[in-house]
Formats: structure tokens, sequence, C-alpha cells
């Protein structure tokens, strides 16, 4: 479907609606009309990186985990279109990772005072971002195409089972300044953007389709390039 | 029957250890130095416990990161582990592996814990109990990731910078755990607070051996 003409179009016509959206929408104290989103004290225009930022930490999570998957099914089936799979998916995944922590940290400057706060969930995609490293670096030091895609595969397991933990070590050590996270008001649920008003939230869920979609797309493109240098 | 084998390659393992005495002479130095470079850069300055406490997490972690990727690496170097494919299961060469990074693990932290309550004066145990048993458990749960990365690496080239950029991520939640364990025992916290960690370490290694269990023989077999 991304792959044809059509789907193209229609992907980029609905991330440049997203964008126009998130950026223009007015913030008012009382918003009146569909269009108007609320003036939140404290955050004023700065809400709006909800719009962009967590669906690139989002996407960042699924590459993570499609890699793992792939990861898995190359260890059951031998495969080696799986480990390209997984490697394409890391791949983008690290693109999105490092999108996520820039994204953040410029954000977290203005509103928190300082680039980095080690808050949880920057800590969170610190690991991340470390683990993709790692990832890479592991594959660069293997020769032999099976044993590079089994033992990256081993490796991306391990991390994806062992990255869970820290959402019970987490809030033990330290307290957070992202919505969600201990001492804040709505409790540690994973989804503190449900306070948002239902204007907002269409926009927010558009904006996660939407760059899902752009990874689907970016990914079936990495996939046939590297179908392509494959042959040569 | 694996558990016989599995005792085998334990008991070839302490055997060529106690020959060479390498990873045992080379640990105990690297801990002494390591100690000396810590207590050199205190002096007279006076550190917080918390601090203290994850100093001595960062010696834990380098000195197993150091030693812990012998098990594999010496059989690839030697070039045995041909024979070692062809004598017994991967099952039964991972147990005899991890029992003998958890004997070496164990008994070197101790070791490290020792000189560290003894050395640094600033570091005062208040809760003993809690300290011992999160020696203890950190340590199981170093072994038991620090083994299956040992096999994951010795295959690769670069095996000596690898390993502590593999086992980093994977050993944060262990190591932020047992950190806030030793700092709860420096302020001599009451042993059930810090039962939440003990859970998160035991729950912690039995993932990561279970995990190992099922991805060794796609680690192991060539």
């Amino acid at each position: 479907m991304i792959r044809s003409t059509t789907g193209k179009a229609l992907l980029s016509i609905w991330l440049t609606l997203v964008i126009v959206a998130g950026l223009a929408m007015p913030m008012v104290p009382v918003p009146r009309t569909w269009y108007e989103l609320p003036w939140i004290p404290g955050l004023e225009q700065k809400a709006r990186i909800i719009l962009f930022h967590v669906p690139m930490a989002w996407v960042t999570l699924v590459a993570f985990i499609s890699a793992m998957v792939y990861g898995i099914q190359f260890l059951k089936t031998k495969n080696l279109d799986y480990d390209l799979k997984s490697v394409n998916a890391a791949g983008l995944g690290t693109v999105f990772c490092i999108l996520a922590t820039v994204t953040g940290s410029i954000w977290a400057k203005f509103n928190w005072g300082s680039f980095w706060n080690w808050d949880p969930r920057e800590t969170s995609i610190f690991i991340l971002l470390l683990i993709y490293g790692a990832y890479f670096a592991l594959r660069s030091s293997i020769e032999g195409a099976e044993k590079r895609a089994a033992l990256s595969a081993a490796y991306s397991i391990i991390a994806g089972v062992t990255a869970p933990f820290f959402i019970f070590v987490m809030p033990r050590i330290m307290s957070g300044l992202h919505p969600g996270a201990k001492g804040d008001e709505g409790g540690a649920a994973p989804v503190a953007q449900l306070h948002m008003p239902p204007n907002m939230l269409v926009v927010f869920f558009a904006s996660l389709l939407g760059f899902t979609m752009l990874y689907v797309w970016l990914f079936s493109v990495r996939m046939r390039i590297s179908k392509l240098e494959e042959h040569h | 029957m694996m558990m016989r084998s599995a005792y085998e390659v334990f008991r070839k393992d302490v055997h060529s250890e106690f020959r060479t005495r390498y990873a045992m002479n080379a640990l105990i130095m690297f801990v002494i130095v390591a100690l000396s470079i810590i207590l050199f850069s205190i002096g007279d300055e006076s550190v917080t416990p918390g601090v203290l406490s994850g100093i001595l997490w960062v010696i834990i972690f380098f000195s197993g990161m150091s030693g812990l990727s012998r098990s594999f690496v010496s059989e690839e170097e030697r070039g045995t582990v041909l024979t070692l494919q062809l004598l017994t299961e991967p099952s039964a060469v991972y147990a005899g592996k991890l029992l003998f990074n958890l004997i070496l693990t164990v008994s070197l932290n101790l070791f490290i814990a020792v000189m560290y309550v003894l050395l640094v004066q600033q570091f005062v145990v208040q809760s003993p109990a809690i300290f011992w048993v999160t020696i203890l458990l950190g340590s199981a749960g170093i072994a038991a990731a620090a083994t299956i990365l040992a096999a994951i690496i010795a295959k690769a080239n670069t095996k000596g910078t690898l390993y502590p950029v593999l086992a980093f991520p994977i050993m944060l939640p262990l190591l932020l755990t047992v950190m806030n364990a030793t700092r709860l025992a420096t302020e001599g916290a009451p042993f059930s607070e810090a039962a939440g960690e003990f859970q998160v370490l035991v729950a912690y290694t039995v993932v990561v051996i279970a995990v190992s269990v099922i991805l060794f023989d796609f680690v192991w077999k060539d």
C-alpha cells in the first residue's frame, strides 16, 4: 500500500495536515471554536511539542520492538531476510531516537531550565540510545553474516527483556518531571495525555498514526535499497 | 547427565584457573589499583554516603568487566570450542560457565566489599544485613548477565572494548538497584525497606538466566 504513489501522496498530505494543525492551531485562554486549543499556564506555546516529540519517541519504541521480533524470527527460521529487516528497523529506530532525544532536550532547556535532568523518561531514552549503539558496535565487529545475525538478534532479545526493569526501578530512585511520573497528579499512568482536550487529542493521535506510517514507509524504502545493494 | 557434564565443565574451568591463576591475579591487582585511585582522589574531602555507594559499584562493575569475559574468550583463544561442542550439550556448557562465573563474582565482590569497608573510612555500613544481601544478590545478577554476554563477545573481533559497551545498558537496571540498596544500608534503613530492591534483583537474575538458557544454543553453535 505504501509502495504505491497514492499511498505516498496520502502520507505526505496527512503529515502536512498534522504539522500545520500542530503548529497553527491558536492557543487561547478559553477555547470557543473547534480549532482553538487551551492556553496552559506555564507551558503556553511550548505545549505543542507533545504533538511531535511523543510520536518520535513512540516510533523509537516500535522500531526497537520490531527489530527484536525480526531477530526472534531470524533465530527461528535462519532466513537472512529477517536479519536485514532487523537491522533496518534498528537503523531507523536510532534516527528517531536521536530526534526524540534532541527535541526533548531543547524543550527541556526552555521549560525545565537545563538540557538534561536525568528524569526517568530522559534516562530511558538514553538507555535506548545506548542499546542501539551497542547493537551496531556488536554487528560491526562480527564477520560472517549468519553469526552476525544470530548474535545481534540474541543481544536485542536480552536488551528487550532487561529494559522493562526500568519501569520498576526508576520510580524507586528518582522523581520525574514528565507527566505521569511519581508525585504527578495522574499517578504513574503511562498515558498522561488523556488530560488533553478532544481536539488536541485528535491531532495527537493523527500525528501518532502519521509518524508510524512514515516509519513503515521509510522502512520499506530502506528494505528495497538494501535488497538492491545485496544483488550488486 | 546434564548436571554431571555441567559440573565437569565447571571443574575444568576451576582447574585451569588454579593452574594459571590468570583471573585471580589480574582481578585482585585491578581491585587494588582501582581502590587506590579512589582513595587518592578522595583525600581528606568529605564525600556523601550516596556517592560512595555508587563508587563501590563502579569498581565492582569494571572489575567484573575485566575478568568475566575470560570464561568464553579463553575457549575461543585456545581453540577448544569445537572440542566442547562435540563433547557436551550447550546447556551443560552454559550451566558450568554460569556456576564458575557465579563463584568468581561472589568471591571477588566479597573481597572488594571487605576492602572497601576497611579502607574507605567515610563509608559506614549501618545496616550490615542489607549491605551483604545486596552484595550477594548483585553479584548473582552481574554473573548472570556477564555470562551470556561473554558468550556473545567471544565470537566478535574487538572483545575487550565491546564487553562493557554491551553490558552497560543490560546491567543498568541492576546497577541502579544495588546502588540504591547500598545507599539504604549506609543510612541505616530497616531491612524491610530494601525488600523491594531485593525483589527486583532476584527477578532480574531469574529473567536473565531464563533468557540465556533459551538463547545460548543459538549463540554457542557455529
